[in-house]
């Protein structure tokens, strides 16, 4: 039934350049409360899917429905209103730097509602509670680690307890416990708010632990789905190298290049 | 050869389309920058905030500057003005100098090198960190709510500043002229007061700082908003910013000046 898929994506291309397609006849479907993970190695167009799906590009050709309403058919007034129901965590948080961590997860209620400040203190320290950093609500950005910050953004993104959280690549660069902190805070803040998640990710373990459904990508293209155990058990040998991190295999380890021995110049040597 | 030949055409016609594509980007971020200003005046603390930081921030320099440059008048004025047994007219050579053009002019490249370049790298570090991109996802158009605010702040504060900048050196002057070296302190000031006329050198002074405030703000947010989010395009972005905005003041200084001061 549409109405419990949140998000659906039908024969989605995009492209800066004709020539080369970043994303290829795409089609997903995104069902409502689930955490749902797009997966695959750099390059291969799982950042520009969320961008359709925020928003911010608008598809080529096909369709990218969001709650029913077709992202690419709204002007900029609708847009903002669609993405005030939405929320993103960045791959680096991208906190504002120039104020403190209780000024940027009030930031959306002060912009978006007349909220007065006592009651939106009380929001802001629910929020920060929620992601166990309320004493740090008079520290700076910079006064943060990176884990910390990935925290304080993640209370941010939920200021609005939004109806869809969407995750950039959120495990890059953090260390186990921070990583286990943010792993765990996205299955019950999607669970607790009764939100959908989407989790681009290239993080194989913390992805298929923590997900109900993937997608996994490459060049463009949706080339195998599943649950987490179905990935698992996936013999597509692109999936298979993705899951078990292999070296070489269909994407391979070398950059395209000459023969090695060419650029070695041995054949010149003995010829 | 016709290779050759073709090639540096197709290079030329590249740089030139390049340059009017940004020129034509300029002008569409400055027609919206007006247009979505309504943000900062319904909220004029966001303006105060960057008042603080373009304006405020930047009257040390421009105070410190404005001394020197009117000490340094005061002696060169006396030593050539006492050649022609005219010295009582130093105060007025040091007003009108600064008053009409050494006031807004070097008001406006201390402006550009101090708060134009910091305007532009922390906007262009907004968008490497994805700042902007953020507050976009959020809902919130960063031309509304960062770039608005910065430009009307830098748009006060440029006249103010160079108003500062001409009395402090008029008092540079005066300390050189009158208390250093001994000229007649009435004869200074009396002198400034009729030769100076409020319409033709205040007021044409002002318009000059206005239209440089309007001219450095805009190409130091704009330089930052088109910045490539790298270190290395930030860093070009804010050298770019002082190389053109200081252009665009010397330029913009003699088109009106030529038009103010047609030998009247």
């Amino acid at each position: 039934m549409a109405a419990d898929n949140l998000i659906e994506i039908k024969d989605v291309d995009y492209w800066y350049d004709k020539r080369r397609a970043i994303l290829s006849g795409i089609d997903m479907v995104i069902p409502r409360g689930k955490v749902v993970a797009i997966m695959g190695i750099s390059g291969s167009g799982k950042t520009t899917l969320l961008r359709l799906i925020g928003g911010v590009m608008k598809a080529r050709k096909g369709e990218v429905r969001v709650d029913g309403q077709l992202v690419s058919d709204l002007d900029t007034a609708g847009i903002y209103k669609l993405r005030s129901r939405m929320g993103m965590l960045f791959q680096f948080g991208a906190l504002f730097t120039d104020m403190t961590v209780f000024d940027n997860v009030a930031f959306q209620m002060r912009e978006h509602t007349n909220l007065p400040e006592r009651m939106i203190r009380d929001l802001v320290y629910l929020k920060l509670n929620a992601v166990g950093l309320r004493g740090a609500h008079r520290l700076m950005p910079s006064e943060l680690s990176g884990g910390m910050a990935r925290r304080v953004a993640l209370a941010r993104a939920i200021a609005l307890d939004p109806m869809l959280m969407l995750y950039d690549e959120p495990f890059t660069g953090l260390d186990p416990i921070s990583l286990g902190v943010i792993r765990n805070l996205i299955r019950s803040l999607n669970d607790a708010l009764g939100a959908t998640s989407i989790v681009v990710t290239h993080d194989v373990q913390e992805a298929l632990e923590l997900v109900d459904y993937v997608y996994y990508m490459s060049d463009g293209k949706v080339v195998a789905h599943g649950t987490p155990q179905e990935m698992l058990a996936n013999d597509e040998p692109l999936v298979h190298q993705f899951v078990y991190g292999e070296a070489d295999g269909p994407v391979p380890f070398q950059y395209p290049s000459r023969n090695y021995g060419e650029d070695l110049k041995l054949g010149a040597r003995h010829g | 050869m016709a290779e050759r030949a073709v090639f540096s055409v197709r290079k030329l016609g590249h740089t030139t389309s390049d340059i009017v594509i940004r020129l034509g980007y300029a002008v569409r971020f400055i027609v919206l920058t007006l247009m979505h200003s309504g943000t900062s005046f319904r909220r004029f603390g966001l303006i105060i905030r960057e008042l603080y930081y373009t304006g405020v921030q930047s009257l040390i320099i421009i105070l410190v500057s404005g001394l020197f440059v009117g000490m340094v008048l005061g002696l060169q004025g006396y030593e050539t003005l006492q050649t022609y047994g005219s010295e009582s007219a130093l105060g007025v050579l040091v007003a009108l100098s600064l008053v009409r053009e050494l006031g807004p002019v070097v008001a406006g490249l201390l402006f550009a090198s101090r708060a134009g370049s910091a305007i532009t790298a922390e906007i262009g570090l907004m968008k490497a960190t994805e700042q902007l991109s953020a507050m976009e996802m959020m809902a919130v158009d960063p031309i509304a709510r960062v770039v608005a605010p910065r430009f009307w702040a830098g748009f006060i504060s440029m006249p103010l500043l160079a108003a500062m900048f001409s009395a402090m050196g008029i008092f540079g002057g005066y300390l050189v002229g009158v208390v250093l070296i001994g000229v007649d302190e009435g004869s200074f000031w009396s002198q400034m007061q009729n030769a100076v006329d409020f319409r033709e050198d205040i007021v044409n002074g002002v318009i000059k700082s206005v239209v440089f405030g309007f001219a450095v703000t805009w190409i130091a947010l704009f330089q930052g908003y088109d910045a490539p989010p790298t270190a290395e395009g930030v860093s070009g972005a804010t050298t770019r910013t002082v190389v053109t905005s200081s252009l665009a003041i010397l330029g913009l200084d003699f088109l009106l000046t030529s038009f103010m001061f047609r030998g009247v």
